[in-house]
């Protein structure tokens, strides 16, 4: 996937009033309340019909603005305690394999090509692996980049040690619910 | 402090192994998870009531992609380990700051000991977000957007059986 210029909410929805969108989009980033019919809640909150909100949705998901749909969990709280930031430098011409090959370890959890920021920052792909203890994310590291011929690049493993904030993305500008 | 996983039981394993992502969008969801999982609607959303309130769950919903859905970045900044908190409360308190990480392992002369993902309506704004952090923290952001994604999925298997070792 490149990086893309993000759509314009019009386009990806085939609601014509970009205000219902945010508003959808406003509610939504605060999950479904649980009851038989979330939609039908969600849709009066954002003063829509229960069909057009279901509709909205299913475009947002064909169109991959929306990745997944489901529990969001918080893996600290269920003992996935070690989450690993592995920092890569690897040469440009390498990058975009190296990083799609290491998308596919089961263990990567996440994998991006970032710009390096010299003389500050010369590491350009990153990727995260969890697990419950450092040891055993140390040694998946250790696995992926034996399989993957990755020990002659210069990374580092940052280990988080305190979560300040874990939550999920609120693009909708404040106050527009 | 975090649960056990003996506080959790083959339904609850079964809704969090099975529904990180493929909730069916359908006038009643739960009724379909339930039928899958072969138990009540009552029941699943009794489940997620109580998942939501040990903090397991954040919220049942769609994650957006972070490239398409609005502007974001990760961030970094350097600062002195005795005042991390600190720092880390001003971060928490801009607006669009969605992840807030004090990280290690860097060497000494990199530093960046804490990671935070800030988000914004549009790049304009995301620019604006950073630039006043910026100068209210008073040490300069790394700015690390994503270039190119090849994995941005943060569903993954739980694994029950090493967490019960721990």
């Amino acid at each position: 996937m490149s990086a893309a210029t993000p759509l314009p909410l019009d386009a990806v929805c085939s609601l014509d009033e970009p205000a219902a969108h945010r508003r959808l989009r406003a509610v939504l980033e605060q999950g479904l309340p649980l009851t038989p019919r979330p939609w039908k809640s969600l849709a009066e909150q954002a003063g829509m019909a229960e069909e057009e909100v279901m509709a909205c949705v299913r475009r947002w998901q064909a169109d991959g603005m929306i990745k997944r749909l489901g529990l969001v969990v918080r893996h600290r709280r269920l003992g996935i305690e070690a989450n690993a930031m592995v920092v890569w430098d690897v040469p440009d011409d390498r990058v975009n394999e190296v990083g799609r090959r290491l998308a596919q370890e089961a263990a990567v959890t996440l994998c991006y090509r970032r710009p390096r920021r010299l003389p500050d920052w010369p590491y350009n792909l990153f990727c995260m692996i969890h697990g419950a203890r450092r040891e055993r994310v140390l040694a998946e590291l250790a696995a992926i980049a034996e399989r993957l011929a990755l020990g002659e690049l210069e990374h580092r493993v940052l280990f988080s040690t305190h979560a300040y904030r874990q939550c999920g993305g609120r693009y909708v500008q404040e106050g527009v619910a | 402090m975090h649960c056990h996983p003996r506080d959790f039981d083959s339904l609850d394993r079964g809704l969090i192994d099975i529904y990180q992502r493929g909730l069916p969008v359908c006038t009643r969801p739960f009724l379909s998870v339930a039928e899958r999982l072969g138990t009540s609607e009552t029941e699943v959303i009794a489940r997620l009531e109580r998942l939501h309130s040990l903090d397991v769950l954040s919220r049942v919903g769609p994650v957006f992609d972070h490239a398409r859905a609005g502007a974001s970045l990760l961030a970094a900044v350097a600062v002195p380990e005795e005042t991390r908190d600190a720092f880390a409360a001003l971060i928490n308190a801009a607006p669009g700051v969605n992840h807030n990480y004090a990280r290690e392992g860097l060497a000494r002369e990199q530093g960046y000991n804490l990671w935070f993902v800030m988000t914004a309506p549009d790049e304009p704004e995301l620019e604006a977000r950073l630039d006043a952090l910026e100068a209210h923290l008073g040490v300069p952001i790394l700015r690390l957007p994503m270039l190119e994604g090849y994995h941005i999925d943060l569903s993954f298997p739980i694994p029950w059986a090493e967490l019960e070792c721990t």
